[in-house]
């Protein structure tokens, strides 16, 4: 931020003013007042996003809010166009009268090698996940490398291995990809890059925005594995445990629920910023309100001992192998079933419901009996002291 | 300031008294517990973890003790309840 | 979780609010302030203010450590992370804290390194990693977090690193509750004492609270359930005419506190004659430094620490939220200039800072359940 951040914060919020002027104000009762305050403050979430920052930060790639604004800032504004604008997991074409899913991944993870399992199983079955979620039949990725000067080649094949029976298990096949090297000092030892390309052959449009009131939502099992393993096998916070990470292709778990539930009304992959993040979009694409349960939400007993430890809140954790889908209320038993009958979808669960009261905000009723709102944080979830 | 999270003592380290290892609902870490020097831990008991050091032991007794107190309130109104019932119906 | 999951059973909270509402004047009103920022986290987490009637209001207080440094020394912090061969380590509740150029998130940004760490520990073990590097730990936290960076000090010495320092920033509260009474416009009737400060200091540092200032003071723990009691003990307390420090967390908190940790911090640091809250202004002998007999290890007197004084912006009105006489949102420029993304005071700075848990959890219409429980059962 620039010198004068706070300056700028001060003017740019008399420019949004609007209102009654204060004296005005103070004759209201109350409760009104509040709410005049809350309502300034709802028009301003709403309003058009604005990156502050000069520099990008790693809060830009948490997967957050500072995420959002600069996806919305800065790409959607530059290449704005109708295909782009839904922003789900993969775009979705018409070519030559086929519909086909394209999406595109880059996996910067550290550690490469972790307990459960390696960039590589991430780089494929991400990006599976990525087409599968959108109702596609994952067929053929690309995978691009920058490669570290000085990256053990026993590593890089390693790596490629873990790719190719991932693709087997998904039953796709990497069909191109590119190579480049470059000094040390840069990426990590690894960066993938992925492109996914799928055939849509159901009917019916899968998308967020379509959420509705009454719909049920899914979570096909425990949340927070990944993002807790990474965050240990970082080996900086001595933390032992057994916990891998879920990474997997859901292509057909995905199948089962569809071909169980064709009226399936979204789905999304719950990777980087965890389900709350997907709740919110959710709330936020189809202008809904989304009440979910503490206890209803699936989490390993050391996942979450590991997140009290270190004060993190698993719903903000990233996943690699799990899907929330949003159904319709009176599917969703069937859903569920379906999910559980697969063994990817074991601890499949209803957390929550879409309804119409504070459309774009997400509630999450606590094990405790009260309410509080989930919201999307700004960058990565980071372990607090206090 | 704050997050301070109960623990289970499952065995101190063999050459250095000042450290034990915990486990926190199946996640284990070592721990420094050289604050409880006067009273150190010995494995099974459960002491506040706050920034990888021991700050106080977990008195069994006490927790006991306020959980009495809250199972208690709620026979108590248990009773409420039911005489506030009976005491409707007339 | 054991020692965890007791103490957060719904139903014997639905019969702590009845209670609780039971014990209410009609007609009065209560205002009881939480000082410690992890007891603000609870409350708002599990949703605690449903469980409370109308009458009574819960004021945030300046119980965080972080919130209350103030810009100038994030600017210091930011200016040692640049220095040349330092590895600045920091715990993860600083990361997102603006100095006047940004926090440590933007200064890593721009090429200095701030690495996060869990414990004072890790970063002495970076330390002994980095035997040709200065690293620097930024100690933040009231008297819960003081004694492991003392700890951490001595063992430093014993070991013989020479590599370590610390950049100070402990605060404690005692002085910023005194600060809070003696506002002439307080209106608190009680105050849910500091849980893990306790297990340090004990409980008789508060007995000026009640015998002084005639306000109830119940040391609470951090589970739902524990907060609950304690407010049910203060407002038996108010019920009841009395004033006096009662102890509702005392499977953890030693009424005489932890005296080895009280001897730890003795030795290796001492109290500064005054210090600047954030919001609050300066407060005297309110935070530590480095004891000279460990100057060795002291960050502000091995390098060149610029300790240039940013005040806080006129706008910012922390002070009057922080001593419970404006809501958040009666704040002028709360959630206008002032957000979670660009927090301008103190309590909008960390997520348990009042503006900020109201911002992100109390912007909807609560149900109340107390009020359900009482009315329809």
């Amino acid at each position: 931020m620039s010198k004068s951040w706070i300056d700028e914060a001060l003017a740019q919020s008399e420019l949004g003013h609007e209102g009654l002027a204060a004296e005005g104000r103070r004759q209201l009762p109350l409760a009104d007042r509040e709410q005049q305050v809350l309502d300034r403050i709802d028009r301003a979430r709403r309003r058009r996003p604005k990156v502050r920052e000069e520099r990008v930060t790693m809060s830009h790639g948490a997967g957050g809010k500072a995420t959002h604004t600069l996806i919305e800032a800065v790409f959607l504004d530059a290449f704005r166009n109708p295909l782009l604008e839904p922003l789900e997991d993969a775009a979705q074409l018409a070519v030559g009268g086929a519909r086909i899913a394209l999406t595109t991944d880059s996996y910067v993870v550290s550690p490469l090698f972790f307990p459960g399992g390696d960039i590589g199983d991430l780089a494929v079955n991400g990006t599976v996940n990525d087409l599968a979620v959108s109702g596609a039949r994952p067929l053929y990725l690309s995978a691009g490398f920058i490669l570290e000067e000085g990256f053990p080649v026993a590593d890089l094949q390693r790596v490629t291995q873990s790719m190719r029976a991932a693709a087997e298990r998904a039953g796709v096949h990497v069909v191109t990809g590119d190579t480049k090297v470059v000094q040390k000092g840069k990426a990590d030892g690894c960066y993938i890059n992925t492109a996914g390309v799928g055939v849509l052959e159901r009917d019916g449009n899968l998308g967020v925005a379509q959420a509705q009131p009454g719909d049920a939502i899914v979570v096909s099992g425990p949340i927070g594995d990944h993002g807790i393993t990474i965050m240990l096998a970082r080996g900086e916070l001595d933390i032992e445990a057994d916990i891998c990470s879920d990474t997997a292709p859901l292509n057909g778990l995905v199948a089962d629920l569809l071909d169980a539930v064709p009226g399936v009304r979204a789905m999304r992959d719950a990777t980087r910023g965890g389900v709350a993040t997907i709740l919110n979009e959710i709330a936020k694409a189809a202008d809904m309100g989304v009440l979910v349960s503490e206890d209803a939400i699936p989490v390993r007993e050391e996942v979450r001992g590991a997140s009290e430890l270190l004060g993190i809140d698993p719903m903000y954790v990233a996943c690699e192998g799990r899907l929330v889908a949003v159904v319709p209320g009176e599917d969703a038993d069937r859903a569920v079933a379906a999910l559980r009958a697969h063994p990817l979808g074991e601890q499949a669960a209803v957390i929550g419901h879409v309804r119409a009261e504070q459309p774009g905000i997400v509630q999450l009723k606590t094990a405790f009996g009260g309410t509080r709102i989930v919201d999307l944080l700004v960058g990565d979830p980071l372990p607090r002291i206090c | 300031m704050c997050l301070g999270i109960p623990g289970e003592v499952i065995e101190l380290h063999p050459e250095q008294p000042d450290l034990a290892k915990v486990n926190v609902s199946g996640v284990r870490r070592m721990i420094n517990i050289g604050l409880l020097s006067d009273d150190p831990p010995a494995p099974g008991e459960w002491v506040l973890i706050h920034v990888g050091f021991a700050l106080s032991k977990i008195d069994e007794q006490e927790a006991a003790a306020t959980m009495q107190f809250l199972e208690g309130t709620g026979q108590a109104y248990e009773d409420e309840l039911a005489a506030l019932k009976a005491s409707v119906i007339e | 979780m054991r020692f965890v999951d007791e103490f957060r059973d719904a139903d014997k909270a639905h019969a702590l609010a009845a209670k609780i509402a039971a014990l209410c004047e009609p007609g009065r009103q209560y205002k009881l302030m939480e000082v410690c920022g992890g007891h603000t986290h609870t409350i708002y987490k599990h949703g605690l203010e449903d469980y409370l009637p109308e009458s009574i209001t819960l004021v945030h207080g300046p119980g965080c450590p972080v919130c209350v440094i103030p810009m100038g020394r994030v600017d210091d912090a930011i200016h040692l992370a640049s220095q040349p061969d330092v590895i600045m380590t920091s715990f993860g509740d600083m990361m997102r804290v603006p100095g006047s150029g940004g926090s440590f998130f933007d200064a890593n940004a721009e090429g200095t390194h701030i690495r996060m760490v869990y414990s004072p520990l890790d970063s002495l073990k970076i330390a002994r990693q980095n035997p040709d590097k200065q690293v620097v730990f930024m100690a933040i936290g009231f008297e819960t977090t003081a004694p492991s960076t003392a700890m951490t000090m001595i063992r430093a010495r014993a070991e013989g690193i020479e590599n370590f320092s610390v950049f100070c920033n402990h605060v404690t509260i005692v002085p910023a509750i005194k600060a809070i009474l003696d506002s002439p416009d307080l209106r608190l009737d009680g105050f849910i004492g500091p849980g893990h400060v306790s297990t340090v200091i004990g409980c008789r540092p508060y007995e000026f609270i009640a015998k002084q200032y005639g306000k109830p003071v119940v040391v609470a723990g951090f589970e739902p359930l524990d907060i609950l009691q304690s407010i049910y003990m203060l407002m038996l307390q108010l019920s009841q005419g009395r004033s006096e420090v009662e102890n509702q967390y005392a499977r953890v908190v030693p009424w005489n506190g932890n005296l080895v940790a009280l001897k730890a911090i003795g030795e290796t640091m001492e109290l500064r004659p005054y210090f600047e809250w954030r919001g609050l202004g300066f407060i005297s002998h309110s935070a530590l430094k480095v004891h000279e007999k460990y100057a060795a290890m002291d960050a502000e007197l091995l390098f060149q620490v610029p300790g240039v004084r940013v005040a806080d912006p006129k706008a910012c009105q922390c002070g009057e939220v922080l001593k419970g006489v404006l809501k958040p949102w009666e704040c002028k420029v709360f959630g206008t200039a002032c957000t979670p993304e660009t927090p301008i005071g103190t309590c909008m700075v960390s997520p348990e800072g009042a503006c900020a848990a109201y911002y992100n959890f109390g912007r909807m219409n609560r149900n109340r359940v107390a009020e359900a429980g009482v009315a329809g059962s």
